[in-house]
């Protein structure tokens, strides 16, 4: 494996940062700052009472430990919560009126929002520190009733529709960050899909985060209405810095009856230096409802960045024969730590679950999946399968493989199935010997480990993630 | 309400054993005596918010009032009392003790080359030093709080010494009653089992209860393996339904050891095991397996640790529980392997089987990897019976009713097949089946062993 | 073309090769046979350049290039390929994928331009008419499910395609019924050719009736101590490998081939 040391050290290509001027809350955290961060959203006073009620019940609430990552302690009142670039007028207009500078920074990205280079087939919000700064395509998919928007627009315009669904899948009240993300999010992106309606293209929001100090809490919420089909995508970069910034998200899907949501997530915050030092804390709480009969719930995540990654994108399956899904493959790096896996809630009768988590730790990497399959005594013929397999380069990383599975019926079918392995030296040889480089052959044998998940993307995606593994490996074999 | 009440009566209990010179063991027991109440009183019954005990709720233990058996007047067993619990192996070899007192007359143990098969009462008062470094120092200072309180009310038990190169060739068989008539009756046996290198040796541990009362025993048993030693480790719990029983088995191996478990749980109200295994030194080996049986409003929780900090070392676990009426179940097994322990083989498998509605099962197999050059695997799995198969034997004439029944005595057969203990094997047999209801419909089956064999596995 | 000289090599301290000496020709096919543990695959090991091997002495030239410098994929590269007795297995990676980037990593090497996946897949479908292979093998991932049978086929379909200079076969016959071997060793006689030289590997004569040898050398305890034509492998057949241990007690001192 010596050889394969060589792997040429790229840097995170993804870490600049953006000079614009923004218009910043003070920093800390109080019922002022929820004000203000609700008046410069011109929120309705549902929407402001409902972020107090958040405040008030976090303010009660402990920082939770019982994870497999360690940080030193988060001061909640050293931080901005919020930031957005300076616009002419308030809410995205049109593309003139955004800063050439943040068009360009989406160019870098390889997200460019300009009319003639987009991209096609897919629709993109693009989320800029603590506000959507353009989304694409809106007039064509609201043609087909699809509505793709920014969280605040939804707000202003879909006023029933958040009301209605905005915590019904995460209450405020959830966990200790869902809270402070329901006091303070700023922005993020609303999707809601009519009756019957097969959205005809790739919605998908790209986040940034550029100011220093800066906390993003950003919220998705995506409904599909009856017989209705989306598939999302979600993009992350933030610039090299060597303070660690906080981001805790919260998505919340609905799938109503014979609706399907496919939701894939490419994972790469700005993850640290090789020594540790810096990176994004991704503290996120995603959860999907399926809540009507055939109704199906994908998740896809592919995690390489973040010094930190935390988070369990779950399904509740509460309709009859509904569907949840979990593909994932988490990369931890240097110093990186990941505790993430799902939970599979069966409720409805004949549901079913899929799980296939693969873990890669390299260097110091710490990679721990924690998944809960709960079977509740109504659920009858609840299915699961679990795999999860994790591959160590290197002897100083960790794999935590820690399931917990509770079967309150008799008719759950519920198999939990685990390994650990390295590449062996055999698989090496074999590719040196038909001419192969190490390096390529290190790259083909992880691609083919991951390969159950990467099927599971969008194209463009695929060959995103794929190459974003050797990237973020590059000096971790040996 | 406040938690640190009930613990009360245990430390008031202790202080009135103080006040009695505690029955005369030596001075470094009661220092660790002293040690050990402070760690309980520090941590207290421990609570379903902590992790370990998640699945299992000990507060109706700690709310129940034991009395120590050593307050209240002595009962007299009989050889035909205690004839049910021995196998029909009068050529064994055997330590009885009645409410965690050792009763000599019902005993009968190997001596001479070294080896002692005795009540640690005796060693206390002969030759302490001998176990001095084993005894108290195997579960170490991070016991949890219910070693803690054995520890604390340690007064007897047994001792299996066997040094260096001793084989006995007959099972040794500790066998623990607890008696309890109206009052209940707390009891905290204790084992310590030694083979130096090269020994070997089979260790029987039944918990049995005579008389309806409440009863609760709180054992630990401590085993250290030397060079290339074997074990044969069989540890049976068979209480009344009004019993509580918490368990730690707590076993170091040295290089080249051998250590085979079985830890079968039947009986009691709550029951726990937790067996810790430290494959202290490069090659060693284990297997644990386990088969648990629950019904009514049973609850029966296995939590295995198995730690690899060396290299080449071996581990394979086998757990599987049948479930029937409202009873729980819960499996957690966690291995853990160092960065230093490469070339490890652990493999973990926990199987349930569901036959009410409203059983229900929690399992938590755990694997935490530092090591690269490993191969580990878990599984874990929730199931009923297999229709095909139950329809299988239905087009062959059997009843449904015995079809399950052969279905899953067969699941229970792949832990069971591998007892290497015949009167133990073939008693386990005839216990699953009059759990499983009828006895009669398959009697022959358990008569040759030929016969066990073809019953397959249910399926899962 | 190859030119072993003197060869020692051992693994873990255990010497295994005890000098070995070799010399093989452009269109040439040897044969070397001996009975387990001779240290056959040791051989073949080594001149792939697996570095659990190690060697303590002697040399390998290979088109006049000191070999044992070189690494694995470089001697790949230069044409030396290696059928092996027990292909891995790698989860994931498609039999197609894997050679494409294995023959495009030699074309690079030889300086020719990358096969475009359309050309790619007209030569791979070419090929696998040459070992009777299914169509659905393209997409399976590299040697795994596959039989016995199919792993050694796919190896010489690996062989067909890389096309290498210089083809040593690890008892690529073993393990196969009479249909499969006569379908490889078919395969190996099309890629025959004046520029090319086989080492075959075997410890049955078998597969000798269907590649016919230039040579045939007998390797026992880490020596050659017997070489000759043809009629060398009938003999062996006929009388065993203990009949060259008798004539030969003094096994491979000094041997050479011509």
């Amino acid at each position: 494996m010596d050889q394969a040391k060589a792997l040429v050290n790229r840097e995170y290509k993804w870490g600049f940062v953006t000079d614009v001027e923004a218009d910043s809350a003070p920093r800390g955290l109080n019922e002022e700052i929820i004000r203000f961060i609700s008046l410069k959203k011109k929120e309705p006073a549902f929407m402001l009472q409902w972020r107090l009620n958040a405040y008030r019940r976090w303010l009660q609430m402990t920082e939770p430990r019982w994870q497999h990552v360690h940080y030193p302690a988060i001061d909640y009142q050293d931080m901005i919560y919020y930031s957005a670039p300076k616009q002419k007028k308030d809410g995205p207009g049109s593309l003139d009126e955004i800063d050439k500078e943040i068009l360009e920074t989406y160019e870098k990205l390889g997200i460019p929002l300009d009319e003639q280079k987009r991209l096609a087939g897919v629709a993109v919000d693009a989320v800029f520190d603590s506000v959507s700064v353009a989304t694409t395509f809106k007039e064509k998919l609201a043609e087909k009733g699809v509505i793709f928007c920014s969280f605040s627009e939804a707000v202003q315009n879909h006023t029933e529709l958040v009301k209605k669904y905005l915590g019904s899948v995460v209450p405020y009240a959830d966990n200790f960050y869902a809270a402070l993300n329901s006091a303070v999010f700023s922005d993020g992106s609303f999707c809601y899909i009519p009756k019957g309606v097969r959205c005809p293209m790739e919605l998908s929001t790209y986040f940034r985060i550029n100011s220093a100090d800066t906390g993003q809490f950003e919220r998705t919420l995506i409904v599909a209405d009856e017989g209705s089909y989306v598939s999302y995508l979600e993009g992350c970069t933030a610039p090299i810095r060597d303070k660690n910034q906080l981001h805790a998200a919260v998505v919340e899907l609905v799938a109503l009856e014979g609706a399907q949501i496919k939701y894939s997530t490419v994972q790469n915050w700005y993850a640290g230096d090789k020594e540790g030092k810096g990176g994004i804390y991704n503290f996120v709480t995603k959860r999907g409802k399926c809540a009507g009969h055939r109704s199906k719930i994908s998740w896809t995540q592919v995690e390489t960045g973040s010094a930190i990654t935390w988070k369990y994108p779950s399904v509740i399956l509460q309709g009859d024969d509904s569907i949840g899904e979990f593909y994932s493959v988490a990369l931890t790096n240097n110093y990186q730590q990941a505790d993430t896996g799902t939970k599979m809630i069966h409720i409805g009768k004949n549901t079913k679950s899929t799980v296939i988590a693969k873990g890669i730790s390299a260097g110091h990497g710490d990679n721990t999946y924690r998944g809960l399959i709960k079977v509740m005594p109504a659920a009858m013929n609840a299915r699961n399968y679990t795999q999860c397999d994790s591959l160590l380069l290197g002897s100083r990383c960790a794999a935590n493989t820690l399931p917990y599975i509770e079967v309150k019926n008799r008719t759950a079918k519920v198999e939990h199935e685990a390994s650990t392995s390295k590449i062996s030296e055999d698989q090496l040889f074999y590719c040196k010997q038909r001419g192969i480089s190490p390096e390529n052959a290190v790259s083909m044998i992880i691609n083919g480990f991951c390969k159950e998940v990467f099927k599971n993307l969008p194209m463009e995606f695929a060959v995103e993630a794929s190459k974003l593994l050797s990237v973020s490996l590059e000096g971790a074999v040996g | 309400m406040n938690r640190d009440v009930l613990k009360t009566p245990y430390l008031n209990a202790f202080e009135s054993l103080q006040g009695r010179g505690n029955g005369g063991n030596p001075s470094w027991v009661r220092e660790a005596q002293r040690e050990a109440i402070g760690r309980f009183a520090k941590l207290g019954f421990p609570t379903t918010r902590e992790e370990a005990w998640k699945y299992t709720n000990v507060t109706p233990i700690a709310e129940t009032s034991f009395r120590l058996p050593s307050l209240q007047p002595q009962i007299e067993l009989s050889n035909d009392q205690i004839s049910p619990f021995l196998f029909g192996q009068q050529n064994w070899h055997r330590l009885v003790f009645l409410n965690g007192s050792f009763v000599p007359r019902l005993s009968r143990a190997p001596s001479g080359n070294g080896v002692k098969v005795c009540s640690l009462k005796a060693v206390f008062r002969s030759e302490s030093r001998l176990i001095e470094p084993y005894l108290g120092q195997l579960i170490g200072r991070d016991a949890d709080a219910f070693a803690a309180l054995n520890t604390a009310f340690l007064e007897d038990g047994a001792l299996v010494y066997l040094p260096e190169g001793a084989m006995i060739e007959n099972p040794i068989h500790l066998i623990f009653i607890s008696h309890a008539e109206a009052a209940g009756i707390v009891s905290h046996p204790r084992v310590l089992i030694v083979g130096a290198g090269n020994s070997k040796a089979t260790v029987v541990e039944s918990y049995v209860s005579r008389g309806g009362g409440h009863s609760f025993t709180n054992a630990v048993t401590e085993i250290a393996l030397g060079e290339d030693a074997a074990l044969h480790y069989y540890r049976l719990q068979q209480k009344n339904g009004n019993s509580f029983h918490i368990g730690t088995t707590q076993v170091e191996q040295n290089k080249g050891s051998h250590f085979l478990s079985f830890s079968i749980s039947f009986g009691a109200k709550i029951s726990r095991h937790n067996l810790n295994v430290n494959l202290a030194a490069e090659g060693s080996e284990c297997t644990l397996n386990g088969l648990y049986l629950t019904s009514g409003d049973q609850h029966i929780d296995n939590a295995t640790f198995v730690h690899h900090p060396k290299p080449h070392g071996t581990s394979h676990q086998l757990y599987k529980g049948i479930l029937t009426g409202q009873s729980t179940a819960v499996f957690s097994g966690r291995v853990l392997v160092r960065q230093d322990a490469q070339k490890t083989d652990a493999h973990q498998v926990n199987k349930n089987l569901l036959l009410s509605e409203q059983a229900t099962v929690d399992t938590k197999p755990q694997l935490e990897i530092l090591a690269d050059d490993v191969k580990c695997t878990h599984g874990a799995a929730v199931g009923q019976l297999e229709e095909e198969a139950l329809f299988y034997f239905e087009t062959r004439g059997i009843s449904r009713e015995k079809a399950r029944k052969l279905l899953a005595y067969g699941f229970a057969n792949e832990v069971i097949g591998t007892v290497q203990l015949d009167p133990i094997r073939s008693a386990l047999g005839r216990l699953v089946f009059e759990r499983l209801g009828d006895f009669s419909c398959l009697p022959e089956a358990l008569k040759h062993r030929d016969q066990e064999k073809d019953l397959s596995d249910g399926g899962l | 073309m190859l030119e072993v000289k003197n060869l020692h090599v051992s693994i873990e301290g255990k010497e295994i090769l005890k000098g070995i000496h070799l010399k093989v020709r452009a269109g040439e096919v040897h044969a070397i046979m001996g009975p387990n543990g001779s240290g056959k695959s040791t051989l073949t090991q080594v001149l792939a350049g697996n570095e659990s091997y190690t060697v303590t002495q002697g040399d390998v030239f290979y088109q006049g290039k000191n070999l044992i410098e070189m690494s694995a994929e470089a001697r790949a590269r230069e044409g030396v390929f290696l059928a092996f007795q027990y292909p891995v297995e790698i989860a994931g990676v498609s039999n197609a994928y894997f050679l494409k980037a294995a023959l495009n990593e030699i074309r690079a090497h030889q300086g020719l331009e990358e096969l475009d996946a359309v050309d790619f897949l007209e030569l791979l479908k070419e090929k696998m008419k040459l070992v009777k292979m299914d169509p659905s093998f393209l997409n399976r991932p590299v040697n795994e499910g596959f039989s016995g049978g199919e792993k050694k086929r796919n190896e010489i379909l690996q062989m067909a395609i890389l096309e290498p200079k210089l083809s040593i076969l690890d008892e690529t016959d073993s393990g196969l019924d009479i249909d499969a071997l006569r379908i490889v060793a078919e395969g190996v006689n099309q890629l025959r050719n004046p520029e090319r030289a086989t080492v075959l590997v075997t410890h049955y004569q078998r597969l000798l009736n269907y590649i016919v040898p230039d040579y045939v050398h007998v390797l026992l305890g880490g020596r050659i101590v017997k070489s000759g034509t043809k009629a060398l492998a009938f003999q062996l057949e006929e009388k065993g490998y203990d009949w060259v241990k008798e004539r030969e007690p003094e096994a491979g001192e000094g041997v050479k081939t011509k």
